[in-house]
């Protein structure tokens, strides 16, 4: 008995033919070979968001990303002009890696005037030009303009860096983006700057944990007990139906109810919920700052009055979810090889203005933890047994149509690599006339 | 010497619960038994209510050491109401071979 309204096509999924809804292989995900040609025709070609302008506050200010999918290490710095630019982590002189402190492997940040190799001591200005060689005169012919650092295309959009490690690549990240990206332009992200991160080593391919936040037909089951128990049971009677969802291109997005801020009983959470006013949803009271109401276009596309979330899936790695009650949150999923991702959710707040509304944001952050190590243990266990291709095909419902668009976009992907093709402009289904 | 302001004397004996990260605190809710976190949850959270409205008329930027030491005591509460209100144990259920570590979180 559906609770919310589908498209006339009778299925969100069928409302996008081109996604198919047979049984779908993971053989995607269990396979060295497939990831190793993910990593040439996604990771190496796409714009990766890795991080936010507000870590990169003043001329100077840097960050490294290690982008082992993408075969690089990159270092994010603000230039003197106050531009935010990226180069290949990598000394122009003998390849030394350029900006690490104590472990190579390890992302670092911080403040500098400029860069100096560790081994060698050849320099280079925030805007990435050579400006000192060591013993300059025993080269042969050297020229230094020559020699800056090697740059990566880098843009921001909304306050996201994003990176490209193509140097071919011709699109925008919001031609990229495309019309998910649009609807949430004007959205105060800007205002949310307290910041919480956390990061989990995860024994599962990379797909498998966005496919477990892209649906939440798991949350009434896996996170039963995070409910009391009535609550608990009477979720789990329901199921999960979304409000809409959208795909557009390579990216798609659920929009959900969320019926937890406030709780229409209060009694239906824990006491602590009650007390601090607080939980998986964030605090229930709407920071008090402008571009909330009215919200960018994008965002609610029902123009539901139960709305609470929408999770946009910005392919291949990057999740978005914006919560009714005013912050955000960010997921990464980067793989490390075809069985094992870093993953790493960042919830960003308005600072909060007193003890009581820091707490409130605490408490939201605990519990997202506390979600998260189920999820992610989850996907351990789902690999393995992928893993024995003991079942090879398995049954996607209308509430998981975004793993399905995932994976066939992954797909789109490696083929037109394969193929020889640049990067698939428009990878993904048009949506049937409606 | 106390460790939290006098109004609050009575959670001195929780005042190990005043740990100033993430990291520490999850720590120690993860060696700590049940009735250990029980006996700290009972006695914090009835206070719950009364250290926010005394932690509200300060600024919340520029707190004395006493009272930043109460504000770490009410994270560690929140943390520990997990296992108190819904696990009954203190690690997430079926969360064995996954760790989640915080690499941000807010100074304050």
């Amino acid at each position: 008995m559906a609770h919310f309204e589908k498209p006339a096509e009778g299925s969100w999924t069928e409302h996008y033919p081109e996604l198919g809804t047979g049984p779908v292989s993971y053989e995607d995900s269990i396979s060295p070979e497939y990831y190793e040609l993910e990593r040439k025709a996604i990771f190496a070609r796409t714009w990766l968001n890795v991080g936010r302008v507000a870590q990169v506050p003043r001329a100077g200010s840097y960050f490294t990303r290690e982008l082992a999918a993408a075969g690089t290490s990159v270092v994010i710095v603000r230039g003197t002009d106050g531009e935010v630019r990226a180069f290949h982590n990598i000394c122009r002189h003998r390849g030394n890696k350029l900006v690490w402190n104590d472990y190579p492997r390890e992302e670092v940040s911080g403040m500098c005037r400029q860069f100096t190799c560790k081994y060698h001591g050849w320099r280079y200005d925030l805007q990435g030009a050579c400006t000192f060689v060591q013993q300059e005169s025993e080269f042969f012919d050297l020229d230094k303009t020559q020699y800056g650092l090697a740059p990566v295309q880098c843009e921001v959009w909304e306050g996201f860096v994003w990176v490209n490690v193509d140097p071919d690549n011709t699109v925008s990240v919001a031609e990229y983006l495309g019309p998910l990206g649009a609807g949430l332009e004007g959205y105060p992200f800007d205002k949310m700057t307290q910041v919480y991160k956390y990061r989990a080593h995860v024994g599962s391919n990379w797909k498998l944990f966005i496919d477990a936040f892209a649906e939440f037909y798991h949350a009434p089951v896996l996170h039963a007990r995070q409910a009391v128990a009535d609550e608990s049971r009477k979720l789990q009677g329901v199921g999960y139906e979304a409000l809409a969802y959208q795909v557009e291109g390579p990216h798609g997005m659920v929009s959900s109810w969320g019926g937890m801020s406030p709780p229409k009983d209060i009694t239906m959470v824990k006491p602590i919920e009650q007390k601090l006013r607080s939980g998986l949803f964030g605090p229930w009271d709407r920071p008090d700052i402008e571009g909330l109401d009215p919200l960018p276009p994008g965002l609610n596309p029902a123009r539901s009055r139960a709305w609470g979330i929408d999770s946009f899936v910005f392919f291949p790695n990057f999740m978005l979810l914006v919560w009714a009650p005013g912050w955000y949150l960010t997921y990464h999923y980067w793989p490390t090889s075809f069985n094992t991702h870093i993953f790493e959710g960042t919830l960003y707040f308005v600072p909060p203005q007193n003890a009581t509304e820091r707490l409130r944001q605490e408490l939201a952050a605990v519990t997202f933890k506390e979600y998260s190590l189920q999820d992610g243990n989850t996907l351990e266990a789902t690999q393995m047994m992928l893993e024995t291709r003991a079942v090879t095909t398995f049954p996607l419902n209308d509430q998981e149509i975004l793993l399905r668009h995932l994976h066939k976009t992954a797909h789109q992907y490696v083929d037109a690599y394969q193929n020889g093709l640049s990067v698939p402009s428009t990878p993904a289904p048009v949506p049937a006339a409606s | 010497m106390p460790v939290l302001p006098s109004e609050f004397s009575d959670l001195e004996p929780f005042a190990d619960w005043s740990l100033a990260t993430e990291a520490e605190r999850y720590a120690k809710r993860l060696s700590s038994s049940m009735a250990e976190l029980q006996a700290f949850y009972d006695a914090a959270f009835p206070r719950l209510e009364a250290i926010l409205s005394s932690l509200d008329r300060l600024e919340l930027k520029s707190l004395s050491e006493q009272w930043t030491r109460l504000l770490w005591l009410s994270y560690s509460l929140v943390n520990v109401s997990f296992p108190v209100e819904v696990w009954r144990q203190p690690r997430v259920p079926d969360s064995g071979a996954t760790a989640m570590d915080v690499v941000v979180e807010p100074a304050v």
